[in-house]
């Protein structure tokens, strides 16, 4: 079942689509709702290794739906803790629950002050609403 | 920049909140509901597509049956008035200008349903054929339900003109592109909207082009622009049951080597051994590359067509596709990747 479109207050948001939760020097990454619904039904999730680096800005893994492949993008850079392996067994979970069993990777954060450069929820959404 | 073009369903389309792509110069739906669900519909029950961007080329004359048969690689003879046809249109090369149906609605009387991206080109190759593209909309109605939902009768590669279809006069064929039973109906524009709402009164899912591109693809359909292009021959591309080599038409010569001789590569089938989804274009290592590919709905398994050298297609071999800088296994298998149950 598909999630109703939000954009949660205690998230920050990177411009290509992706979120953010920070708590203390680790961090949850995920893709939004709106990236979520512009792939359509996720099939596939091609998962970074743990124990390597992610840098803001560029690509750490990749999501597919039937007809297209969308990477993903760290909106902070750091070391992955953790890879969420229920979503590489059941990517469609993204679909159902992109900001909850949804989640992606888990960081370990090499500069905490990144953060300041991301959106927040209305900003985000005002950047959706454009596109 | 070029303006797209809609068929009479369009608004129709927006309203279902389908996502509407741009396709061979038109706006068409690519998903409704969503892929996966729309092709599982067609595959359980019954799907309706919007094929109004197919083109349609007519020949009505004395004369018709020797022109087509010189032109097009199938043996028109096999068919009578009333039957319908897989054929391949060649250029002089022997390569694919374009894969089409044929009708044979009159002894002199040809119905072209052709790619709407080859249109032109087709109509170039068969300058003596009007181009009837206008005239006709054309829904796709496929699955085990299909013709119950209807109400209709229909033999597969038949086809009959002036039959009501829920209210609305059309030609039905019993053709398609999903490996499913059902039928195809051309009607006049103006009466599109009305067969297509009785259509869906009927309980049928809407069914967009990324569904029929995997539903064609479970079943090894070619598309062309993908698998099959001006550059490969029916040969190649495992269309050699459709190519009566024993008569003359455009190419025909470098088919019969080709048959006689073998070519370089072969169109084949394959399925994922690794996780992943293959893509068009992919490099396949051994040699070769990928023409189609996804992840089948049904079979949940990434699956494509590929052309490889020659030798090594056999069914069975295993092969290693570069998956954006990744080397994931494949293994060659035998077509179709989905067989539906004979009922």
């Amino acid at each position: 079942m598909a999630a109703d479109e939000s954009y949660p207050d205690d998230l920050r948001y990177h411009p290509e689509h992706d979120w953010v939760r920070v708590e203390g020097d680790t961090a949850t990454l995920g893709i939004t709702w709106y990236a979520q619904d512009a792939l359509g039904e996720i099939v596939h999730y091609e998962p970074p290794e743990a124990g390597s680096s992610v840098a803001k800005d560029e690509s750490y893994g990749e999501v597919e739906s039937v007809k297209a492949v969308s990477e993903v993008v760290a909106p902070l850079s750091g070391e992955v803790v953790e890879v969420n392996a229920k979503v590489v067994e059941e990517p469609e979970t993204i679909n159902d629950d992109p900001y909850g069993e949804g989640w992606l990777i888990r960081i370990r954060l090499s500069d905490p002050t990144e953060v300041d450069s991301l959106l927040d929820p209305d900003a985000y959404r005002k950047l959706t609403a454009e596109q | 920049m070029q303006t797209l073009r809609r068929t009479p369903l369009f608004e129709r389309h927006a309203a279902l909140g389908a996502r509407l792509v741009p396709f061979a110069g038109w706006e068409m739906p690519v998903q409704y509901s969503g892929i996966a669900n729309e092709h599982r519909a067609v595959r359980t029950a019954a799907g309706v597509f919007d094929v109004s961007h197919m083109g349609e080329l007519r020949i009505a004359s004395a004369g018709a049956r020797d022109y087509l048969q010189a032109r097009l690689s199938n043996d028109l003879d096999r068919i009578d008035v009333g039957q319908a046809q897989y054929t391949v249109l060649t250029n002089e090369r022997g390569g694919i200008v374009d894969d089409l149906i044929v009708y044979r609605l009159g002894p002199e009387d040809y119905l072209l349903v052709v790619n709407a991206a080859n249109t032109d080109a087709d109509h170039a190759t068969l300058s003596e054929a009007d181009d009837a593209s206008d005239h006709w909309a054309y829904l796709a109605v496929q699955g085990p339900e299909a013709l119950e939902r209807l109400g209709l009768e229909v033999e597969p590669f038949s086809v009959r003109e002036e039959v009501e279809v829920l209210g609305v006069r059309c030609l039905v064929a019993g053709t398609g592109y999903t490996g499913e039973r059902g039928c195809e109906l051309g009607c006049a524009p103006d009466d599109a909207v009305a067969l297509w709402d009785a259509i869906l009164v009927e309980g049928v899912e809407p069914c967009g082009l990324g569904a029929r591109d995997t539903l064609r693809l479970e079943v090894c359909y070619p598309l062309h622009g993908n698998d099959i292009t001006p550059d490969r021959t029916p040969i190649e591309a495992g269309l050699g049951w459709a190519c009566a080599l024993e008569k003359d038409f455009t190419g025909v010569e470098v088919l019969r080597r080709q048959k006689e001789e073998g070519t370089a590569q072969k169109l084949i089938a394959f399925s994922m051994e690794d996780p992943g989804i293959p893509r068009a274009g992919m490099a396949i290592a051994e040699g070769g590359e990928v023409t189609s590919g996804t992840l089948s709905p049904m079979l949940e398994v990434g699956i494509g067509l590929g052309y490889v050298p020659a030798a090594l297609a056999e069914v069975g071999t295993e092969i290693t596709l570069d998956l954006r800088g990744r080397p994931r296994r494949a293994r060659i298998v035998r077509k179709p990747f989905y067989q539906r149950e004979e009922s």
